[in-house]
């Protein structure tokens, strides 16, 4: 075979050309098929725009927010929307349009953080259950179905009972009730390629089961896995809002937006915005999860339709 | 180079007890190429697994080089020994590179000069180097058989298990596949067993063959006999009967064994 030394006129060409001249440009073109294909999709373009605007409110909250959330002007209480307080006041005089974008860094310190620790766990007792199968699956899965035996809000609260109030205990009894589902997951797509001749091939030629489940089956499994952990991120906040609102989460006079429509519970008839406006911020965020999920999977999931 | 005796496997327990593979011997020289015929079930493929490590609970002896293994391999055994799969649509990592499915089996040896190794075995195997950062998908059946070949070929083993090799592939590229895997035996001097149901593939490729019927060996035949029909089993007679095509007057004389 004659070596061709080709020149590219564009990126686009250098991306998508048949024959990549190094595993970053076959990665690379990978990477920009799977965008395309992400992109048809309106709905999770939209979600992910949200999701975008989050992570800048969140970065840039000190520029953006016109007044300190936790800084309190009894004077000023419960006022309605106005040009200086666009979503109004709150009960001790707090301006609410603050405290939301304040609270944005508290939502995705949540969501983040309890997918960092959630994720890995689900993934690693999921392959090395499948993989090995037997006794070691058999002790992993039992111990899963202990978990997955409580509804999650239930168990979570029952955590941060057992550990004290607080954001960060709040984070750990979240991230500890939502594993169980992300292993069952990685049990079940190892399961299907443990015994497929890839696998087979690789173990003829030496490898041992760190190099096998780390190399070879966590990548297949990653897609399934990044789409629930996406669609789970809606619900992780959920539960986070939940356990705000029940006083078991973030504590006052810290902006977060489960606690913020907890004590405007008490307004609700007469100062509508107070519960409104967190509750809503909840909600967009919520649905962007829901959408970007949506759209991962159409990418990622191979058995899907499209 | 290869000397099995008495191998004997069974799957299952009690009445659903199935004995696979009945006490099967044979001896391969190196440098030959040996083959295994027989139909579906006959139990050739669960040979060449126990040979290759794939299978441990057999009962016998597996000798490579004079040294018998035990059920449990090790890296040396995997360098000597490896094996060709029959689908290479199944037998390729669907999210690796070519070049990063055959670089770990180097990284696992511990070879030196990898990038080096991959480009002539990608040479060996006829596949140019723009095929090198492709992902399988993107390779056709022939393709990618060429590349489970290099991936055999990559640790310098001395013996390669071929496992039906060309029975996934389209007629055209059969042919070519096997050449390939001719040539390479006569340049690197490999002894090969190949299972194959196809008897003109066997008498293309090997000098003797072994036929098994239902797990037990039938008869060993020479690629001679085989070309010529001058075989003393009944059974291998009607194999060699159906291998030529239909014939409604041939059928209606089978008998089962």
């Amino acid at each position: 075979m004659t070596e061709k030394t080709t020149t590219y006129s564009s990126t686009k060409e250098w991306l998508l050309t048949d024959t990549p001249a190094s595993a970053l440009q076959a990665a690379a073109g990978r990477a920009y098929l799977g965008l395309l294909e992400f992109l048809k999709n309106r709905l999770a373009v939209l979600g992910l725009m949200i999701i975008v605007a989050l992570v800048f409110v969140a970065l840039f909250a000190p520029y953006i927010a016109p007044f300190d959330p936790i800084l309190t002007d009894l004077k000023h209480r419960l006022l309605p929307f106005s040009a200086e307080h666009f979503f109004g006041t709150d009960e001790l005089g707090r301006d609410i349009f603050s405290r939301i974008i304040w609270g944005s860094r508290l939502t995705l310190y949540v969501i983040g953080l309890v997918a960092i620790i959630a994720a890995p766990v689900g993934i690693i007792v999921g392959t090395v259950a499948g993989y090995f199968g037997g006794i070691v699956d058999m002790v992993l899965m039992r111990i899963t179905d202990i978990f997955l035996a409580f509804p999650k809000l239930i168990l979570a609260l029952a955590f941060v009972a057992a550990l004290g109030p607080g954001i960060e205990n709040a984070i750990i009894a979240i991230s500890i009730t939502s594993w169980p589902p992300y292993a069952r997951i990685a049990r079940g797509e190892t399961i299907t390629i443990r015994n497929s001749d890839f696998i087979r091939a690789i173990r003829l030629q030496g490898a041992g089961p760190i190099r096998i489940i780390s190399g070879h089956i966590m990548p297949l499994c990653l897609s399934s896995l990044i789409v629930r952990v996406t669609l789970d991120m809606a619900g992780i906040i959920l539960t986070a809002a939940g356990l705000g609102f029940l006083g078991l989460g973030a504590q006052p006079p810290s902006p977060e937006w489960g606690a913020m429509t907890s004590s405007g519970r008490s307004y609700i008839l007469d100062h509508w915005w107070l519960i409104t406006m967190p509750g809503t911020a909840i909600f967009v965020v919520s649905l962007a999860f829901n959408l970007l999920g949506d759209g991962l999977r159409e990418v990622l999931d191979p058995k899907s339709d499209n | 180079m290869l000397n099995i005796s008495n191998l004997n496997i069974s799957f299952g327990h009690g009445s659903e007890k199935n004995h696979a593979v009945k006490d099967i011997s044979f001896k391969v020289k190196r440098g030959e190429s040996f083959g295994l015929v027989g139909e579906s079930g006959s139990g050739k493929s669960t040979v060449l697994n126990c040979i290759s490590g794939l299978l441990n609970h057999w009962q016998g002896t597996i000798k490579v080089d004079g040294v018998p293994v035990s059920q449990k391999r090790d890296l040396a055994f995997y360098r000597k020994v490896q094996l060709v799969f029959q689908d290479p649509y199944a037998s390729l990592h669907p999210r690796h590179t070519i070049d990063r499915t055959l670089k770990e089996p180097l990284a696992i040896h511990n070879f030196s000069d990898i990038n080096h190794r991959v480009e002539k075995v990608l040479r060996e195997v006829d596949l140019g180097s723009q095929f090198r950062f492709r992902y399988p998908h993107q390779l056709s059946g022939g393709q990618r058989q060429r590349v489970a070949v290099a991936r055999a070929l990559i640790l310098e083993p001395e013996i390669i298990l071929l496992d039906e090799p060309t029975s996934a592939l389209d007629v055209s590229i059969q042919a070519e596949v096997l050449n390939l895997l001719q040539d390479i035996r006569k340049e690197r001097n490999l002894t090969y067993v190949m299972v194959s149901h196809d008897l003109a593939v066997i008498s293309y490729m090997c000098e003797n063959c072994a036929v098994m019927s239902q797990g037990a060996m039938v008869e060993m035949i020479s690629a001679k006999q085989l070309k010529s029909g001058n075989l003393t089993q009944n059974y291998t007679k009607q194999l060699f009967t159906a291998s030529k095509g239909y014939d409604r007057a041939a059928i209606d004389l089978f008998q089962d064994f």
